[in-house]
Order: C-alpha cells, then structure tokens, then sequence
C-alpha cells in the first residue's frame, strides 16, 4: 500500500488548478537546473538506477533506452512523448495531462537534456481536445517564465516543446507508426531495424517514451534513484498509476506501489468488484491488449510485469478491467477483436486480413453459431497472426482471443453444444 | 563483406545485402509479393518470413540486413507455416478469378500458392470486394484481386516520378487508387501492370485477347522512339498481341515507355499491304512487277539532281545501307535523314550520339540539359536520370522551356544566350560546372536545326572544353535522337554535310525537284512537295502515303529481322516475330530488288550478304559502348560576336502519344492522347 | 452550391501557429492540424475543395492528403449534425452499459448511425476507446466528454442541447475526474 509521502502525483485528480503557480506549490519545476548541472550522465544514471520501466505498456528499461541515444552533439536528436492513450482500459495519461502538466513538462526538458535533444515534440491524441488546450496552455506558462525555451531555467540547455494533435488512430501509439505521423503521412509503423534511436523523426536520432514515464522523472531526481527502487519489487519498481474500470464498485484511477496484489488494488481503491469478490469472473490486467485472468489467478497474482508475465498475461498499461460473473465473455473479447480490425492499419497482411477474419469468427462464437472445430481454426489463426507482423498490434489482436479459450475453453464448448443440440 | 550461413551452407556476402539477397546468392527461393529489387522495401506482404537463429519470431528477410555470423534457414517447419499461413490470409479475400483473369499463367500470387500455400480452403465466411477504379486508359483494375503490396504506389513515386496512386482508407478496408480516379499522367504508367503480382492491374488494350501460354513470344528491339529498348513481342497467329520489356540493365532495366508497349495495335491499322499507283488524283492497286516498273521508269525519266531520297523513323541499319548504295550507284547526292531539320556538317560519329551512354549516367556528377524535353523524347532516359538524382542528388540544369521532368531541376532559363553566358565565365552554373568530375551535357534536336545552330553547337563546343567533359575515361557530350534508324542512317551517311532537310524543301519549291523517294518519312511537311512526284516506300497509310504517287508497302518492325542502333550507337538486332501483311514486302528486299532491276550486280541474296558487307566496312559499329569514347570536334574554334535573335528554344514533341506513323493510327494512343488533354486542361475525366 | 473553400483570417492564423512547430523543409509534417482547422472552418467536415485546398497551401499532392483524411478516424468527408455524438461501445463501456446509450442515442437522435437528426441538429456514431474507461460509459459531443452515463442521463445531456443550455462537461453523477466515487456499502 502507497504511502501518501510516496505518491509522485498529487494533483491527479484536478482537486488545485494545473497551473504553473499551484505546481510550483506542489513541488514542479523546482531544483531543475540544479539537475542540469549535474549533467546528462547523472541523470541518465539516476533514473537507471530508479530501475524504472517504460510506461506505455511495453516495460522497457528507460534509463537503458536513453542510452542509446547518440552522444554526438552534431546531431539533432529528439524527444517524443506519445500521450496517444488509446489502449482500451488506459486513462491515465489523460489525468496527468489536464491535472499536472508541468510534471510532464519538467520531465521533457530533463529527459531531453539527457539524451542530448533539444526539440521534443508531444503527440496527443485527437479525441482528448480540451487537454490539448491545457498542455498547450501550461507549455505557454512555461515558455513565458523561461522554464523551457532558449536557455532553459538558466541551464544553458536550448529546449523547445511542440504540441502535436493526432487525428484519431490507435496504432499511431506505436512508436514507429508516431513518427510517421508526426511526419505527416499515415500511421504505418516501420521496419525495424533501424532503431528510432539511430533514424527516427526525420531521419534524426528519436526517443519515444509514455507521458507517464517522463512525468515521474523529475520526482525520481528529486527524491532519489533508489528512493524509487525501493518501492516495489525487484526490477518492477516505483509507483504506478492504475485504471480501473469494468465491473467495479467504484472505478477509479489510481497512483499505487508496483506489486500491490490485485485483490487489495480492487477492493482498497475501487469499492472491491461488484456483488463481491466471489462473483469476480475473470479480469483483464493490463489493457485489452494482454490476456485475461481467471478469478483463481486474480486471487494472488500481485500487479508488476514480471509476476503477471509469469501467469502468461501482462502489466501493459495497468489498465484493470474487471468482469464478473453477469459477462458474457466471448462477446468482451469479439468486442475487443472488433476494435483491433478497426484499428488495423493494413500494412501488413496477417493483421490487415486476420483481423478481420479472427473478429467475424468470435463474432460466430458469441452468437453461438460455431462448433467446437472452428475454435481449434480460430486458434490456429491466431497463431498465424502472432509473431508475423510488422508492429504489436497483430500480436496484440491475437492474445486476448488466446487468453480466453486458454481459460474457459471448456465453458464456451458446453455453450455451443448445448446451442446446436436445441437447434 | 559478411559470412553468413544459409541452410547450413556458409557464403560470403556483400555486408549491405539483405537476407533475401543473401539467400538468393546462396541459390534459396524466397517467395515474396511486395519486395522488387529496383523499388524502395516495404515488408509488408510478410511472404518471405525466414528463420533466423537467435530470433524468437520469424524475420522479414527483404528488409533484415545481414549481419556477420547469422545462420539463416529458409526451410524449416516454423518457416513452411508462416508462409502457409500468409499465403491463407492473402486468399481469403482474393476472388476465386482465374477463370477470367488475365494475369492466370503468368501470376505471382496462383506461382507461389501451389509452392508454398497448405493446399485447402477453410475460410467459410463472405469475401469482401472492392470496386474497380479509373487509372487511365491503359490500366484495367480490379480492385477485389489487389493483395495490397503497393509496389505499384512505389513505382509511381519513386521510378515514374508521379505521386498518383496511393492507398486510401485502413485496415481491412484499405484500396489502393489514384486520387478521384484520375488517369495516372505518366509515359511510364503502364509499368505498373508488369509489376503488379496479381491480376488487379491488368493491360486494357490486352484485356481478354489471349492466354499467355498460347503466345509465341519473340525477343526483338523497340523502335518507338531512339532508346531501342529491349523488348518482347507475344504473337497468336501473325497478330500481335502484345509487347512486354525484356531485362537490359544497361538501356531500359525492366521498363518500357506507354508508346512502346501500345503504339502495337497501330500495326494492324491502314496498313499498306499491296502496291499502289495514283492515276488521275487516284490511288489504285497494283502489283509489285507495276509498281516496280513504273518506279524505275521515274527514276530513269529525271536527272540525278532532281532527285531526292527521304530516310524515315523506322528504317533499319541494312535497308539505309542499301539505301546510300543505291544513292550512289544512281549518283543522287540529295540524300537525308535528319527529319527534325539538322544542319551540322558531321564529320564523326561522336558528334551525333548519346556518347555517356545510359549507364553513363549514373556515373555523372552534373548534367546540363539544353532544349531538350527528356521526358517525353526518351521516358527510359529521363528514368535513369531520375533514378541517379535520388541516388546521389546531383546538380541538373536545363536550358530551354521549362519542363515538367518528374524531378527537380535548376532552371537555367529559355535564352540560348544562356549557352553564350556560360561559355564566357558568367553564369551561376559555371561554378556547378567547374566542381564537377564528370559532367554530361544533354543537346537535343530542337537547337540543332535552327539556323543559327552552328553557333549554338560552337558554344557548347567551347563550354565542352572548358570544363571536364572529355577525359579519356569520360565522354560527356550527348545528342539526344528521336527516332530509331537515325543513328543508323546517319552512320551509313544517309545525309549530306552542308545542306539540310529545308534545303530539300528549297529545291522542291522552286521546282528544281522532280522526284522524291520517301523512305518511311512521315514527319516531313509534305505541302512543299505539291510539284514534285513523290515514290513511298514504308508500312502504313500515313501522310507519307496519302501524298504519294506510287507505294511500295514494306514491313513494320515487328515483322522483318533487322540491325537498329540507337541512341547511344549500340548496335542491335530486332528478331522478325510476325509476317507483313499481303504483298507488303521486308525494305531491303525492295530496294535489293530495284537494284537488280537496273543491273547494279551487288550480289545480295540473303540479309546476312548485306549484314557482312555492312560489317566490312564498319567495323567499328559492331564495338561494344562505353562511356569512354574519343569525341572529335566538329567546329574548330567558338564562333565570334554570337547573338541569337530568336532566342528561346522550342520542343519538338507536340504530342507524345502520336510522334509517328505506327503512333498515330494506333487507336490506344489516340485515347491517351485525348485524355491527357483533358487532364492538362484541368477537366476531371 | 458548393463554394471554394480557402483558410479565413483567423485559420490562417492557427495554420501560422501550427507551421511553425515544425522545420521549414518538413511543413508536411502540420497536414493533420491543417486538415483539422479547416475542418472546423467547414462546420466539423472536409469538403473535397478543402481537402485540395490543404495540399496546394502545403504543396503535396492530392493524393497524399486524401489518404490522409481516410486513414484517421477523426476526418469526416459527408456533413455531420451540429452535435456530432460519438458512442464509445469498446469493451471497458460496454462492460458499464455502453448499449444503454446507444438506445438513448438512437431514440433522440436517429435510428441509424451518421445520419442527421430530423431537426438537423445531432448525428451520432459509434467510435473505439475515447481513453476515460474509468468514467465509463462516456460519449463525446463535438470536442466535450460527457462520462458516467446511463440511459436517463443520457437523454437528459442531449435534451440539454436540444433545449438550447448544454449540461457542464465531464462526469454526469457528480465525480471529481477520475476519482473513485464514495462507495456506501448496502
């Protein structure tokens, strides 16, 4: 459980204004050039040191993805923060956004320091309009008191921030795909290699990183690398901010240490799930794009990256989805599938011709108008799709299907048996 | 380099290839829709999936570059059902059209299911299908068959020059299409039918008229404009069907220009397939054994002086070889061939060829372009300087009009004193100039046959020498032809040095020309020759024959074996694919036999004959190109105190689509040709 | 009749703004602010003039702004009602009884989605994740989230915009953001 000392955010839920004056009392902006001074490397080390981990639902150590930023200082390299949120489940950079800004905007300019940019630029996503209009109104405030801008914070270090609005794509929250759009075509992802570090925006040197994982970095500085790694488990530190949402008694977003059992996460912050935790059905952890959990799971898997990879699911964005025992599961998941074949950018063929085609047969599925077989085709499909695609999103379409026949197979054949034998 | 291993085998490769390219070396098959060696990677079709050790997830191998030490394997389980399973995915919206689709026999997506498909069907759900969309006249799509490989966006981006075709919409809905269904305004457009791997962009001209494995297919020479591309007659019966690049990386690679591919359905149109004689205003038919008297009888009945040989477009090597012969034999100087209208007293071949040769160009470093749209004079050409300007981004000027070229260039301006400016040190691009190691200068036919050209060519003999045009490793110096027996004719001395094609015009004016023999010359004004009685030797009832007083049909170019050399004075043969029509007869046989006719012994009874005589007395045309040819001046010093009063250079192409006699009676050109009208005066089609 | 459309002074202001995020050789880059500004110009939908307009002012050919426009989601090429109404219907909604609204919406506004309202003021459509599935169900009505929505309140928010006096924006059951409500257990 989160001590109220420990928390980064606290303004999470727009009790103060965002502004820069009331930041400033909540603790932004302050010690920022001192940080500066300290030098890339420094805060490069800090943050390694924090042990922290991308936030935008990959888990990638950032302190180490900073390092593979070039040092030379001829390049124009760049920062790009992807406040994209459009993981089903996700909304918690939407909180940071309009409630806190200028965590986010400290982090630019200390995590741009540190991998030697000077430009970064914000890509929101389309839909969140009125909190464009906050960051870029907080990006003002801080252009106008000098704390980004030429000599940032009287640090020496020229440091520009731009706001980008995207236009409504789920898969420009891939990195690869955000550039592309950044650079004004359409959202296909790259090939990768190259790296966004060695040719990203423009061909330049790029670090693309979630809003959350540069909005804790100032307080990383602030109270320590290894204040941050104490809290959690081993290499699954800090705090995170968690939404939970679905069949709940009260959802809510929440700022709590890595690794808090997901049965206390429920039930201290949101009511505890519906009609109780016995009528808990199964829960999906990490945003729709990670596989379900069964009730028997969610009795002691604890909320950290390794633990629930070690279940054969995720953290991914820490979005909890609850269902209980009233869902119908199989049209959760033909919901989910659905929104992957709208999503899909068509680039590839497995995603853009298996999306499709794997959403058309959960559709069969919940409508009870399949066989058995055709689960066993419906897997196998899935298989197809997995592992064979350019970006995550085919591997994020394939998952939740596999998660849930790999836990309620059985449940879901009895159903259509028992359809085609009234029939 | 890199040591990679393929299937257990170890090569060595080049460090920059990829996967595929490395698994190609190494003899492996990868099966693949959207990779094109001379296109940009997009790795999207996800058909060439290998296993690469190391990896936990198949790898793209088009777009993985090699690494030292990878162990690559192209044939193991994890490889076959990748592959299977793409394979699946492309087909379960793929429409069951092989019956009726025209790509069936020569299609990549029917190759590669029965190699490397699982065999059965199981998708049981309805197939979605797009409607067809508009790309011009040559295209026909069908939409439902694309596989999405955009390979032919790529083309048209990146080869043809024209961001045209993209792909609208996401997902599952994504179609490829020209903006508002616009005809694609390229004279390179119909590549993309080659390129496409499945029947979704198919030939309209083509569409339904034959399978592929009925068709006799011939390897011959192009004759539509003076690139002699490589090409590929398909033939059912005598007719042909259709024309398709071949590979020739050192003139066209694997394209061919829209006029080269459908000018063919001309070859069927107002041919002259017996001779005729004009008795009182009208053209009756008759047979050879007439018309060839009557032929010799004219000749006889004039003086050598009131006597004038044309040599058209389409002549061949041996036929303007036969055809200077008899010239001479008979002693008619009034020979020419420059139809454009040259003056230049030629006095070496180098003066009048495209001497960097194709491949040449991308070894440039600068190119200066004067008067001559490259476009649509020779596609192939421009395509390569397009090619190498993405490649290495080198300077390019150009006098004249200002051009569309499909790339970005430095506008000189349209001011021949410009040429004036540059040679004497004062013009901005004598800086470009002078950095540059191998320049190349392009002169096309519009400044060399004014009458001011002489000092024209002088300038830019001047500004050749000035910078670094000819070295003994670099000849920069390139006259851009237009049509395919120039070069030919013009080695065989089909001209004459002093006095040009007006001369002609002159003489049969003032009366002083009785008698032309026109050889295939249609691009000749032919209002001056009123009084002068005209002989037409050549395949089609153009304006040649529609003026004359007595045809002699021959053979078009698809139906004789033949010797053209083009532009840059490679010497090529054309393979005889199909047979001339009725009496139309091959051109050297005709002028062989009038030869025999007036008792002239030259002895020739086959081609080969003429083939060995030609090559015994010119060897050198029978030499390999290269870009490293002496060039010999013709004009010995910079002509003084020019000035050029009509200063701005005009362009010799009106219309692309209709630049010669097969052209313009080809019912495909003309539509292009009304289209792209239309396109350019903005109306929507 | 269908004018040319052209940026007025005050889009020409914002495109001002929004070209100068980014390098000069890379003004392709602000396509999709551009194309969102005359949109707005527009009354919320692209015109197949504005469309053209946008690519000659950033020098791209057609085509490549229309695949644009077509590939996000957020470009709208037919006219949409004066309250252009987006149901959320994603899982994490649908879980909270995203259904509820979609009957709301069908029976104020019309019965089948993008088309207009008989009083031409409303449309509405289905969309994917709007990112508040902790407020969930939620719609959003033009550039405004309305959240925690059941059928009456619903029709109570559209009825708002009907009687000319829209219902404040965000939660519609009195949350503060995204905060977990008090929770009284019966």
């Amino acid at each position: 459980m989160l001590k109220a000392k420990d928390k980064i955010f606290t303004n999470l839920f727009g009790d103060q204004s965002y502004s820069l004056r009331e930041a400033r009392s909540r603790g932004d902006w302050d010690q920022t050039s001192d940080f500066i001074k300290k030098g890339s490397d420094w805060i490069i080390d800090e943050v390694k040191k924090s042990e922290l981990r991308g936030r935008g639902g990959a888990g990638f150590p950032t302190g180490l993805k900073w390092s593979f930023m070039p040092k030379d200082a001829n390049k124009n390299n760049y920062l790009v923060v992807n406040a994209d949120e459009s993981e089903p489940g996700t909304c918690k950079d939407r909180d940071m956004i309009r409630n806190e800004p200028h965590k986010l905007l400290e982090g630019c300019l200390l995590a741009g320091f540190a991998m030697n940019a000077h430009d970064c630029y914000i890509y929101i996503r389309g839909e969140y309009f009125n909190e464009s209009v906050v960051l870029q109104k907080a990006i003002d405030e801080a252009y106008e008191a000098g704390l980004i801008g030429k000599n940032a914070c009287n640090s020496g270090w020229d440091f520009n921030i731009y706001l980008h609005r995207g236009a409504g794509a789920y898969i420009c929250g891939e990195e690869t795909a955000l550039l592309e759009s950044l650079e004004g075509k359409k959202g296909q992802p790259r090939l990768k290699p190259p790296f966004p570090a060695n040719k990203g925006l423009y061909g330049s040197p790029t670090t693309v990183n979630n809003v959350e994982t540069i909005a804790v970095v100032p307080t990383i500085l602030r109270r320590s690398g290894s204040w941050f790694s104490s809290l959690g488990k081993t290499k699954n530190t800090g705090t995170k901010v968690f939404c939970i949402s679905g069949h709940v008694n009260t959802p809510c977003n929440i700022e709590e240490e890595m690794g808090i059992p997901l049965k206390e996460l429920i039930e201290k912050h949101a009511g505890g799930v519906r009609g109780g935790w016995n009528n808990l059905k199964a829960i999906i952890p990490g945003g729709s794009s990670v596989p379900m959990i069964p009730k028997s799971v969610c009795d002691s898997v604890s909320m950290d990256f390794d633990s629930l990879s070690s279940v054969k699911s995720g953290l991914g964005t820490a979005a909890v989805i609850v269902m209980d025992q009233s869902t119908d599961l199989v049209k959760a998941i033909a919901r989910i599938s659905r929104f992957y074949k709208h999503e899909s950018c068509g680039q590839c063929t497995p995603c853009r011709e298996g999306t499709g085609w794997m959403w058309r047969m959960m559709e069969k599925i919940a409508a009870g108008e399949a066989s058995p077989g055709e689960i066993d085709r419906l897997l196998d499909v899935t298989k197809q799709v997995e592992g064979h695609t350019i970006c995550a999103l085919g591997d994020a379409a394939a998952w939740p299907i596999q998660g849930l026949f790999r836990h309620f197979r059985d449940e879901i054949e009895e159903q259509l048996i028992k359809k085609i034998r009234a029939a | 380099m890199a040591k990679v291993k393929v299937d257990g085998t170890e090569i060595e490769v080049r460090d920059d290839m990829t996967i595929l390219q490395a698994c190609e070396e190494a003899g492996k098959e990868i099966p693949r829709f959207c990779y094109h060696d001379r296109l940009s990677i997009a790795g999207n079709c996800r058909m060439c999936l290998v296993d690469v050790e190391g990896s936990p997830k198949p790898v793209a191998s088009c777009a993985m570059p090699v690494n030292e030490g990878m162990s690559i394997h192209t044939n193991t389980q994890k490889v076959k059902k990748a592959r299977e399973g793409v394979m699946e995915f492309l087909l379960i919206n793929h429409p069951l059209d092989c019956p009726v689709c025209d790509q069936g026999g020569e299609c990549d997506l029917q190759d590669q299911t029965v190699a490397y498909g699982s065999g059965k069907s199981r998708f049981d759900l309805n197939k979605r299908s797009v409607e067809e969309k508009y790309m011009g006249p040559l295209i026909k799509t069908y939409m439902t068959r694309c596989i999405h490989c955009t390979r032919c966006i790529r083309f048209s981006e990146e080869v043809a020059g024209v961001e045209e075709i993209g792909a609208v919409n996401r997902g599952e809905n994504m179609e490829i299409t020209t903006y508002l269904e616009k005809s694609i305004d390229s004279e390179m457009s119909a590549n993309v039918i080659d390129l496409c791997p499945v029947g979704a962009l198919t030939s309209k001209p083509y569409q339904f008229e034959a399978r592929p494995w009925e068709l006799k297919k011939t390897e011959t020479i192009d004759v539509m404009d003076a690139v002699g591309s490589n090409i590929r007659v398909d033939t059912y019966g005598w007719k042909v069907k259709r024309i398709l690049p071949r590979l020739n990386e050192d003139i066209n690679e694997e394209w061919i220009s829209d006029k080269s591919r459908y000018a063919c359905d001309g070859l069927l149109n107002q041919r002259l397939d017996t001779p005729y004689v004009r008795h009182d205003g009208n053209l009756n038919a008759t047979d050879w054994n007439d018309a060839l008297n009557e032929c010799l009888s004219s000749m006889k009945n004039h003086k050598p002086d009131e006597i004038a040989f044309l040599v058209g477009d389409f002549i061949d090597l041996e036929t303007s070889y036969l055809i200077k012969q008899l010239s001479e034999s008979l002693n008619i100087k009034k020979i020419e061939c420059r139809q454009e209208g040259v003056r230049l007293p030629y006095s070496d071949r180098s003066q009048y060829l495209f001497n960097s040769t194709i491949n040449g160009i991308e070894e440039s470093d600068c190119i200066l372009i004067i008067g001559s749209n490259v476009r649509e004079e020779a596609p192939i050409i421009n395509t390569r300087i397009r090619k190498h300007l993405l490649n290495k981004n080198i300077p390019i000027g150009l006098i004249g009009e200002k051009f569309d070229l499909t790339f970005d260039y430095e506008h000189l301006g349209n001011d021949l004193n410009i040429l004036k400016s540059i040679s004497d040190g004062e013009n901005n691009f004598c800086k470009i100039l002078g950095k540059a190691k191998k320049p190349m200068i392009i002169i096309g036919q519009s400044v060399l046959n004014r009458d001011d050209s002489l000092n024209a060519y002088s300038l830019i003999e001047d500004i050749v020498h000035q910078y670094s045009f000819l070295d003994s490793s670099w000849n920069g110096v390139n006259t851009l032809q237009l049509s395919a027996s120039r070069i030919g004719a013009l080695d065989m001395g089909c001209y004459q040095s002093s006095r040009s094609l007006k001369d002609i015009y002159a003489d049969a004016e003032s009366g002083s020309l009785k008698l032309l023999f026109s050889f295939g010359a249609d691009e000749i004004d032919y209002s001056k020759f009123q009084n002068t009685k005209i002989i037409y030797m050549g395949s089609h009832g153009d304006r040649g024959a529609s003026n004359a007083d007595l045809i002699l049909p021959s053979a078009a170019y698809t139906e004789k074996d033949a010797i053209y050399i083009n532009t840059e004075g490679r010497l090529q043969y054309a393979y005889q694919a199909s047979f001339p029509p009725s009496e139309a007869k091959t051109d050297w046989k005709i002028i062989n036999q009038i030869s025999e006719m007036l008792n002239l012994n030259w002895g020739f009874v086959t081609l080969d004959d003429v083939r060995k005589k030609i090559k015994n007395q010119y060897p050198d045309l029978f030499n390999q190109v290269s870009a490293d040819r002496p060039y010999k001046r013709l004009l010995a010093n910079k002509a003084s105190k020019i000035s050029f009063d009509n200063k701005e250079i005009g362009s010799m192409i009106k219309d692309f689509y209709l630049t010669d006699s097969i052209s313009r009676l080809s019912k495909t050109m003309a539509e292009c040709s009304q289209i792209r009208k239309e396109l350019r005066n903005g109306k929507a089609i | 009749m269908t004018e040319t459309f052209s940026f007025n002074a005050e889009s020409l202001d914002k495109v001002k703004f929004e070209l100068s995020k980014y390098p000069e050789d890379r003004k392709q880059s602000a396509v999709m602010s551009l194309l969102d500004i005359a949109q707005r110009q527009n009354g919320g939908w692209l015109s197949k003039s504005a469309i053209e307009h946008v690519a000659s002012h950033l020098e791209m050919p057609y085509i490549k702004v229309y695949e644009i426009v077509t590939f996000y989601s957020m470009y709208y090429t037919t006219p949409v009602g004066k309250y252009f109404v987006q149901v959320c219907t994603t899982t994490p909604c649908w879980l909270k009884g995203s259904d509820e609204v979609v009957k709301a919406c069908k029976e104020t506004i019309s019965e089948k989605q993008n088309e207009l309202s008989n009083d031409g003021l409303f449309s509405w459509m289905e969309v994917e994740c709007l990112g508040a599935c902790v407020n969930a169900p939620l719609v959003q009505i033009n550039d405004d989230f309305y959240e925690d929505l059941n059928y009456e309140n619903t029709k109570n928010v559209l009825q708002s915009f009907i009687d000319g006096n829209p219902s404040p924006i965000g939660s519609q059951t009195g949350r503060k953001g995204s905060r977990a409500e008090e929770y009284v257990k019966s």
